[in-house]
């Protein structure tokens, strides 16, 4: 029970601090121009009279161009609303008057959580449909696997906001923030550095690109995504910038369950048994 | 029901450190059931901390708590539990309606009982024309005014009150100590952390002077059975034998003209004494217990540094 009121209170603070409507109307405008982008893309593909088979990879090409955005969107956003419920709280005070009730510390934290989820969710969702809707509106295009792909991002959120809870139960929210972004910021590189060995075959830059995923799996889940949704020309002949020259295999993503189950439980296990 | 069940707090030897320093050294307390009882002590005495420890926000280093019955920090017994924190701050997009609403589901009350508590509580502490107002846009007063309904919203059997009229007027002032005596005519025991010992003396049953988190002196402050009192005696035809024979009640016995000045322990033994004295043919015009200020002991204890 405990669980689903601080879910809800937690939902209906980002929507009373008004976070979730803030972050919904940055994802509006990305939106907006996303399809003005596109709008004009198609009118030049037209005057050029461009071969449709080219028009739909390039629009395939647009449309993770337009994914990859959003993922840097959800992947900011958890991290910003997140970082400061457990530390910020915990540094007020404002976390004694919960944590006296009759509601295991567990439950507290857990249904925080439950309630960064459900925003999380409803924002992924509406900003992945959203580009998806365009990009069928227009080119006439969608992603391959779009559910696999959502799936894919969306356990990305959740790895980064388990991740973000565990470094809020031992340090303030600054530096709670700035570790998780520090994090998610090597998986980046890392990702980048394994795509750019894998086209130079260089194994030991893949090797560094890999030990990154392993020390945070968030990008390499986001590779997968990529993979799991763009066209299947594009991952044949490797010519998106997320080509698939070093695709992150089920195990990584089964890694990065195991890798937000374990952080989600640190983050308990020290909220439990801190002072407060 | 045993002895340790009639007591609302039980700590033996309970002690906190925090990175090498002591906050808590050595807190071993008993507080009865229905006792409004204060804790007084200068800064960083570690009165918070061990009412923290007591509430189970804060894990002992060693040593034993209990709280109505139960280890410090049980979940169950904390439905039975009220706590105003010094500085009461909560999520300010609420509203104070809202904000109580909550605290009810939290204390896993019904809906029916939080619709009734809920406006009943608002207006005990006088927030009713404020119940849909933000807590953003609550003054200081305000805040602890809403922090006081939110811990008395369960009617709770033991309610920790931490510096409760902090930013509070004097009409706010009047208030919680009105609540306080509401709660120990209901039975209730109340744990009063106060600076402001006017406060303390007219609110508690007993106190307890921390220390360097130790307890130092406890206190009956009202009552017949005060722990030790002082008094002075008008009387005349006070023979020296008579003077000697009070030595079998108190070994401090001062005479200087028609003047006794006598200390008592416990100070229930008053009225033998002056039966005592009129027993022996002394006529005794005047007996007055001059019990030491709780600002004067709570300077003695102290010591001239202020705590710090």
């Amino acid at each position: 029970m405990g669980i689903w009121i601080m879910a809800g209170v937690t939902f209906r603070e980002a929507a009373r601090k008004k976070m979730l409507w803030m972050a919904l109307a940055a994802g509006g405008a990305f939106l907006i121009l996303f399809g003005t982008g596109l709008h004009f893309q198609a009118k030049e593909f037209a005057a050029r009279g461009m071969s449709p088979v080219l028009r739909r990879e390039i629009s395939f090409a647009m449309l993770t161009m337009g994914l990859y955005a959003v993922d840097l969107l959800a992947v900011l956003m958890t991290i910003l609303t997140s970082v400061d419920t457990l530390s910020g709280e915990i540094a007020s005070g404002t976390i004694q008057a919960v944590a006296t009730k009759p509601v295991p510390r567990w439950q507290v934290l857990v249904g925080k959580w439950f309630g960064f989820v459900g925003m999380l969710t409803a924002y992924i969702a509406i900003m992945v449909s959203g580009v998806n809707a365009i990009t069928y509106v227009m080119p006439g295009v969608t992603a391959r696997h779009l559910l696999r792909g959502c799936l894919l991002m969306w356990m990305e959120s959740l790895v980064l906001l388990s991740v973000t809870f565990a470094f809020a139960t031992y340090f303030s929210t600054l530096t709670s923030g700035v570790l998780t972004l520090g994090l998610h910021g090597l998986a980046f590189l890392g990702g980048w550095i394994e795509q750019f060995g894998a086209l130079a075959q260089t194994q030991r830059a893949v090797d560094v690109g890999v030990i990154a995923s392993v020390l945070m799996p968030s990008e390499a889940l986001w590779r997968r995504a990529a993979y799991e949704m763009q066209s299947p020309l594009a991952n044949a002949m490797r010519i998106s910038p997320f080509s698939t020259l070093s695709v992150p295999s089920m195990a990584m993503v089964f890694y990065a369950a195991l890798y937000l189950a374990l952080a989600l439980l640190v983050a308990i296990r020290r909220f439990s048994q801190r002072d407060l | 029901m045993s002895q340790a069940d009639d007591l609302a707090i039980r700590t033996r030897g309970l002690r906190k450190v925090f990175s090498g320093k002591v906050a808590v050294r050595n807190l071993t307390l008993d507080v009865p059931r229905g006792e409004v009882f204060g804790f007084l002590g200068p800064n960083g005495a570690g009165k918070s901390t061990s009412v923290k420890m007591l509430l189970g926000l804060v894990f002992p280093t060693s040593g034993e708590a209990e709280i109505l019955g139960r280890p410090a920090g049980d979940v169950k017994t904390r439905s039975k539990v009220g706590f105003l924190p010094e500085h009461f701050r909560f999520y300010d997009w609420l509203t104070s309606a809202e904000l109580l609403k909550l605290h009810g589901r939290l204390y896993g009350m019904s809906h029916a009982t939080i619709r009734e508590r809920v406006p009943a509580l608002l207006d005990l502490v006088g927030l009713t024309p404020h119940r849909d107002k933000r807590l953003r846009d609550f003054s200081k007063g305000m805040m602890q005014r809403i922090g006081l309904a939110q811990a008395l919203l369960n009617e709770p059997d033991l309610i920790f009150l931490d510096e409760p009229t902090s930013g509070l007027d004097p009409f706010g002032r009047r208030l919680v100590r009105d609540i306080i005596k509401a709660q120990r005519d209901r039975g209730a025991t109340v744990l009063l952390n106060s600076h402001l010992l006017g406060e303390v003396e007219i609110t508690c049953d007993r106190v307890a002077f921390i220390k360097d988190g130790e307890v130092v002196e406890t206190r009956q402050l009202h009552g017949e059975n005060e722990e030790q009192t002082t008094v002075s005696i008008r009387a005349l035809h006070v023979t020296a034998e008579v003077v000697h024979g009070l030595s079998q009640w108190t070994p401090s016995v001062r005479s200087e003209g028609e003047r006794l000045t006598l200390t008592l322990s416990p100070g229930s033994l008053l009225p033998e004494v002056v039966r005592y004295l009129v027993a022996k043919g002394a006529d005794v015009y005047e007996v007055t217990p001059q019990r030491l200020s709780l600002e004067e002991r709570f300077l003695e204890i102290v010591g001239s540094d202020g705590g710090l």
